[in-house]
């Protein structure tokens, strides 16, 4: 039987925050937690595999308790278990400590894996490094950003855009895709699903000792990676503001930058009262 | 002997040259960089008959081409690519290795950097080196509202992939002259694991917003579909291109082409007009090369009003509407 593992990784709900007036930023603190679309992607992926030629799925994520949600999620939607990987000296991994975790956790619960999917990128980070990384450390072939996939004998086949070109590949398995939002609509919980995801304990959790990683290589700790410092961009530009009535904020705008404006668009736009 | 001088590296991205610069963006910055830690701008590329290639980053500043050119390397490989540039790392022990964000440069650079056991910050919108001669590594973060500064204190070489459009590349001068190393292909090279059962290029876009010299940007406080609609008359008037933000692409009010930004496009007009955008990270790194930026918001806090030279607090679809009125009595 096939058996795949879908790398899943629970984000900020970013796009539904409110904006604080106060300081233009987002107020992230107010953030619920959802799967990331692309991780979506690659779990329905799986699914429609598992509909096509059978198999089962294992969902793992790595992160703070809550992140269970996800797992559920994945289960009502049709994956088999789910995998948690959880401790706060996971924290602040990196990602390439974060593939190291995936890939020691993947071998030890799900051993003779066929196929790992995981999302392109994460809307939180959006790095997309996460996937090729974890094709180093399982020495696995692998393939980023893939919109298709089909499964067809031992090997999977698969469809990309990559820097202009239209690309078909094929790999044998055990292999690993990432997956791009492009060709997997989202699927929504079927009622009923919910419930069973609730219920069943198909959730195991492991922390780094039961994954057996070596303290030295997990969370911020093994990180070669360090936030040196965080500012805003926009400090201390000095502009000008114009308030007002539409039409009179238009007119000072042309009385000011008529030059600049026309010279940019190769027309003159002085009016007879300011042309000399 | 001399000691021999540290390398800053730049992986040749040559594959689709001429719409992607980003490998003579980098070589530009490497150049800035390399004068503060007194290092050497190497440029890396694999390939078959890349004579041309290797002219051209010589030509745009790199000093020294690490070149392996081969009948194997004619088309690109991620696992050969990526084992050939470990090899030649692990030899020369460069400080520095710089790749495009291009597709390729995304999955090939994650792979090395784990090879090589050391870090690597994703996309990043800006390099310098810091007062311990340390790589400082921007990178986009909280939504794109901040910016980080990471770096890698320990392992080497410091690695960073950067999206294109950030750096300005130096002109040509072909009277520059580098040194080419050859470097021998492995003897034994695995097969790769991954075939290439066929590739075709994609239908090639007009680049038009990335060269317009007027940008009508438009963003989610704009309100409607319909108010958007209206930038297009306005650019209309102005010769200019309308460009729009994520969420604005998602909601379906403007095409995913017109999408500008880290997953979109990088613009350079000398007039960038922003009409309801907040001015995210992910969007305005996007726009660093506007050069003269007019941003209407009815948040004058909002970032995208910060850094405009002209920040109108207004609502932004009665300002689009009152410009083209403005215009088309100007414009006779
Ligand atoms: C990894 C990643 C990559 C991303 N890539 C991109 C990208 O390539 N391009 C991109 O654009 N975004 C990108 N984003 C999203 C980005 O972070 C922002 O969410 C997005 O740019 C915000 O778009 P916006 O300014 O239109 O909307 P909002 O942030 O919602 O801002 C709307 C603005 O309109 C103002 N406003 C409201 N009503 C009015 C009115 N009546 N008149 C005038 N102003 C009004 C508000 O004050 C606010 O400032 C990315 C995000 C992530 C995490
Ligand atoms: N903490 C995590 N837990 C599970 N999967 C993850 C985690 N972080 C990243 N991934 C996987 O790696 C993909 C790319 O993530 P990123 O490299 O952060 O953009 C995600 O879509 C997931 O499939």
């Amino acid at each position: 039987m096939l058996k795949m593992v879908v790398c899943i990784k629970q984000v900020p709900m970013v796009s539904e925050l409110p904006w604080d007036p106060a300081t233009g930023t987002l107020q992230r603190d107010l953030a619920e937690g959802m799967m990331n679309p692309a991780c979506r992607s690659a779990l329905d992926a799986a699914l429609r595999i598992k509909e096509t030629a059978g198999g089962e799925i294992t969902a793992i994520t790595m992160g703070p308790p809550m992140a269970e949600e996800v797992l559920r999620e994945a289960i009502a939607l049709g994956a088999d278990r789910g995998l948690l990987l959880t401790d706060r000296k996971m924290a602040g991994a990196d990602t390439s400590v974060t593939s190291h975790t995936l890939a020691r956790a993947i071998e030890k619960a799900c051993p003779g894996f066929d196929l790992v999917l995981c999302g392109f990128s994460t809307s939180d980070s959006e790095t997309a490094q996460v996937g090729p990384q974890l094709a180093e450390e399982l020495d696995i072939p692998g393939v980023a950003c893939v919109d298709e996939i089909e499964l067809s004998g031992g090997a999977v086949r698969m469809r990309r855009i990559s820097d202009h070109f239209l690309e078909t590949l094929e790999m044998d398995l055990p292999g690993i895709v990432t997956v791009t939002t492009g060709h997997h609509a989202a699927r929504y919980v079927p009622l009923g699903g919910l419930q069973a995801a609730f219920t069943a304990a198909q959730i195991v959790s492991f922390d780094a000792a039961a994954v057996g990683l070596d303290p030295e290589w997990v969370g911020s700790k093994g990180s070669a990676t360090k936030i040196r410092n965080v500012y805003s961009p926009t400090a201390g530009k000095k502009n000008i503001v114009l308030t007002g009535a539409p039409k009179r904020i238009v007119e000072q705008l042309f009385e000011r930058f008529d030059d600049k404006i026309g010279g940019a668009i190769g027309k003159d736009l002085k009016t007879d009262k300011n042309s000399k | 002997m001399t000691a021999k001088k540290r390398g800053i590296w730049v992986f040749g991205d040559y594959r689709n040259y001429f719409q992607n610069r980003v490998t003579l963006q980098l070589l530009s910055r490497a150049k800035d960089l390399a004068a503060k830690i007194d290092a050497e701008v190497c440029a890396v590329v694999f390939g078959n008959k890349v004579d041309e290639w290797v002219g051209e980053y010589i030509a745009h500043g790199a000093e020294k081409i690490y070149l392996t050119d081969h009948p194997r390397l004619a088309v690109y490989s991620m696992e050969t690519y990526t084992l050939l540039m470990e090899r030649l790392a692990r030899h020369e022990r460069p400080e520095i290795i710089l790749v495009g964000a291009t597709a390729f440069g995304r999955e090939f650079a994650p792979r090395v950097a784990k090879r090589l056991g050391t870090g690597l910050t994703a996309d990043c919108i800006g390099l310098d080196i810091d007062q311990e001669g340390l790589l400082l590594q921007m990178a986009p973060s909280f939504g794109g509202t901040l910016v980080a500064e990471i770096v890698t204190p320990e392992r080497r070489p410091q690695m960073a992939t950067v999206r294109p459009g950030i750096f300005q590349e130096i002109p040509h001068d072909y009277i520059r002259t580098g040194e080419v190393v050859k470097v021998p292909l492995p003897e034994h090279l695995p097969v790769d694991r991954v075939r290439l059962v066929r590739s075709e290029r994609s239908p090639q876009r007009e680049q038009k917003l990335e060269d317009a010299k007027v940008v009508v940007c438009g963003g989610r406080g704009l309100g409607s579909k319909k108010k958007f609609a209206k930038l297009f008359e306005l650019a209309e008037l102005l010769g200019g291109e309308v460009g729009a933000t994520r969420p604005v692409v998602y909601a379906d009010w403007a095409e995913h082409d017109a999408l500008v930004g880290q997953a979109g496009k990088q613009i350079r007009p000398q007039i960038l007009l922003s009409f309801g955008i907040s001015g995210a990270i992910q969007h305005t790194a996007a726009c660093n090369d506007a050069k003269f930026i007019i941003a209407v918001n009815k948040n004058p806090n909002a970032a995208m009003m910060k850094r405009a030279d002209v920040a109108i607090v207004a609502d932004a679809s009665q300002i689009c509407n009152s410009l083209i009125q403005e215009l088309k009595r100007r414009i006779r």
